[in-house]
């Protein structure tokens, strides 16, 4: 199946029942196989009027208790912001896949970019954190999308999946496991009567149980900073509380949240970063430089954000060199430098969007940096 | 009635004279009437002097983002065809930055209840015009007097294909109340139009004179069906028509995907 196909197949693996979303290429598939599956499943599914729409109705579902998801490309990504900032405030658990596409604007709709990385940690106005992941096949289409659930039940917030046109488009095997062989996580709900609840006060993991509409609970959720007991707070005080345990929910569970994949890692000079669909460019030119008797390694980036900043802190200062590869003008590059900080010279192989980085341009790169000449 | 509120965030916000406290009442009547339990009814609100109702009634409420409540609230209803949905939306909220999905939600003919509370204004951030504000009224906005002409909720439900619209004013409270309890048991998108003022922005910036003087023109402009139909257009134009204005049976959104489940359930089996 297509990654797109394998993206539904992982979301209803994962107990997803509602999906709102809207017609866009190259995510359209997405919203096709879930209109054709939940009616199967007993689910939802509702075409809405627009992107923002598709968004606040998962929302809307989640706080019902149910799982949702939408789906999209770039422009409707950009629809979406305000109310992926709704969902991080009230903290409501739901999956976004954005299928990245060529931009910005219109771009090349039908054709492969990776430009959404910044967009997809800092897209919604205000400081929060964020949790995205980057799937490289449809295997881990199928795979992530469970993860992103699971991880989005956990910590009560959106988590973003940035997929790509290629990784969406293409045609690949996916082995879906037996239902039993899937862990599934849900909400944390309340253990406490309703006199005692406080619908944002977290437990010591950073996290407040989550009572849906109906349970009897009857809260009141808003976008509006808000206190504990989820009422408007409006001053200084209440806003430092509230975004400070927004940000440390996931900023305190890095290690548990970030996945990477180290290929070749141990003694490696050469150390390729990439994700997505560059991530099988760069392994194939890692590979080939393997073969040439150049000591390259691989990072693949199975999450995007939090970004691992602790592995390229301890990889960079052993390392000759470090080069990012990704569709887009430069973008996760930035973080690289950032977190190598000077330990080692740090290069970019990439293009605008609208063609996979060949494997022969990244070897070249690692080439160049072998002999010194970054 | 204490006990479907929330008591402990009154006082409210709303200025000293404002119509929503009385749409406020009539919500919280009509519920009183139905006796329904609060555990299974929601209130969806937009933002606004009129969003804020949501944080005061002791229900699952929801306060979201600027002209956004009808989505939300079609995921809630969606996915809990068993919540009863209230959503309670100012002018501009429903209207303007609301309007694409005010026209779906009735289009669908979702199971709804939307509550619009017209002031023709925007309230809380000083007195912008809106969709629903008169020509040539002073807003902060328009200074020299605005030149686009309103339109009107209930013929967009109506024409979108809500199977309930009503309207009635805030100085019509009692039947304002009924229109609501009638909107709120109605199967399918139930809009009522509660014609409101706001004293504080529009009313000053144009010289109308007090929340009192408002109240009186809303009494005076607000007619029956009955009594328009008497009427020319030109002494038609400035009158508020209020009552029962669109009351037919039509599928309701969250019963027809059911039955769409059930097909699609019974064709594998």
């Amino acid at each position: 199946m297509n990654g797109d196909e394998a993206c539904c197949e992982g979301a209803l693996s994962a107990g997803c029942r509602f999906f709102a979303g809207y017609p866009i290429t190259p995510a359209t598939e997405i919203a096709e196989s879930m209109s054709r599956r939940l009616p199967q499943l007993g689910g939802i599914f509702i075409q809405m009027e627009d992107e923002i729409a598709s968004m606040a109705a998962i929302l809307g579902a989640s706080w019902g208790g149910v799982k949702s998801m939408t789906s999209t490309s770039g422009p409707g990504f950009s629809l979406m912001m305000e109310n992926i900032g709704l969902g991080i405030c009230t903290e409501t658990p739901c999956v976004v896949c954005n299928v990245q596409r060529a931009g910005p604007s219109t771009g090349l709709p039908t054709s492969v970019g990776q430009g959404d990385v910044m967009q997809a940690r800092w897209g919604s106005h205000g400081h929060y954190e964020i949790i995205v992941l980057a799937p490289a096949s449809p295997q881990q289409m199928f795979d992530m999308t469970i993860r992103a659930f699971n991880l989005s039940e956990y910590y009560r917030l959106p988590v973003l999946i940035l997929a790509d046109e290629v990784v969406g488009h293409m045609n690949e095997r996916v082995i879906i496991p037996r239902e039993d062989e899937i862990e599934i996580i849900n909400r944390r709900k309340p253990s406490v009567a309703r006199e005692d609840y406080l619908p944002y006060e977290a437990d010591t993991d950073g996290i407040a149980p989550m009572a849906n509409c109906g349970d009897g609970y009857r809260i009141h959720v808003t976008g509006l900073t808000h206190d504990d007991r989820g009422y408007p707070a409006m001053n200084a005080a209440a806003q430092e509380q509230m975004i400070a345990r927004l940000v440390d929910k996931i900023r305190n569970n890095r290690e548990k949240i970030i996945s990477t994949k180290n290929l070749y890692l141990d003694d490696a000079e050469i150390v390729v970063v990439s994700y997505g669909i560059s991530a099988r460019s760069a392994m194939q030119a890692v590979r080939n430089a393997r073969d040439e008797g150049i000591k390259a390694g691989l990072i693949v980036l199975e999450t995007i954000w939090p970004f691992p900043e602790e592995l390229i802190r301890s990889v960079a200062p052993g390392a000759k060199a470090m080069i990012m590869a990704e569709i887009n003008g430069g973008q996760l590059v930035l973080e690289l430098e950032r977190c190598a900080c000077g330990a080692c010279p740090v290069s970019l192989v990439s293009n605008f969007g609208g063609a996979i980085i060949h494997p022969n341009l990244i070897l070249n790169a690692i080439s160049k940096a072998a002999k010194g000449s970054i | 009635m204490d006990s479907l509120l929330r008591t402990e965030r009154i006082p409210h916000i709303w200025c000293p004279g404002c119509g929503i406290g009385t749409v406020f009442s009539a919500v919280i009547s009509a519920i009183k009437n139905t006796g329904w339990d609060p555990n299974s009814i929601a209130m969806v609100s937009g933002i606004g002097c009129s969003g804020r109702m949501s944080v005061y009634v002791d229900f699952n409420t929801m306060h979201t983002t600027h002209g956004r409540a009808l989505a939300f609230a079609t995921g809630l209803k969606m996915a809990r065809p068993d919540m009863r949905v209230l959503v309670v939306m100012g002018d501009g909220d429903a209207l303007a930055i609301g309007g694409n999905h005010f026209i779906h939600a009735a289009r669908r003919n979702i199971g709804l209840t939307a509550i619009v509370i017209n002031n023709s204004i925007y309230g809380m951030t000083g007195g912008q015009y809106s969709p629903a504000t008169p020509a040539g009224t002073i807003a902060s906005t328009a200074v020299y007097g605005t030149i686009e002409q309103p339109f009107s909720p209930c013929d967009l439900a109506a024409a979108a294909g809500a199977s309930f619209v009503a309207r009635s004013t805030v100085y019509h409270a009692v039947e304002l109340d009924h229109l609501i309890e009638r909107a709120m048991c109605k199967e399918g998108f139930a809009l009522v139009e509660a014609v409101s003022y706001c004293h504080t922005t529009l009313g000053r910036l144009n010289r109308v004179g007090t929340a009192v003087d408002m109240m009186r023109a809303l009494k005076e402009k607000g007619i029956t069906q009955e009594a328009a139909a008497k009427l020319s257009p030109d002494e038609r134009a400035d009158k508020i028509v209020r009552g029962v204005l669109v009351d037919r049976d039509i599928p309701e959104y969250t019963a027809e995907y059911q039955k769409l489940i059930d097909r699609v359930q019974a064709a594998i089996a």
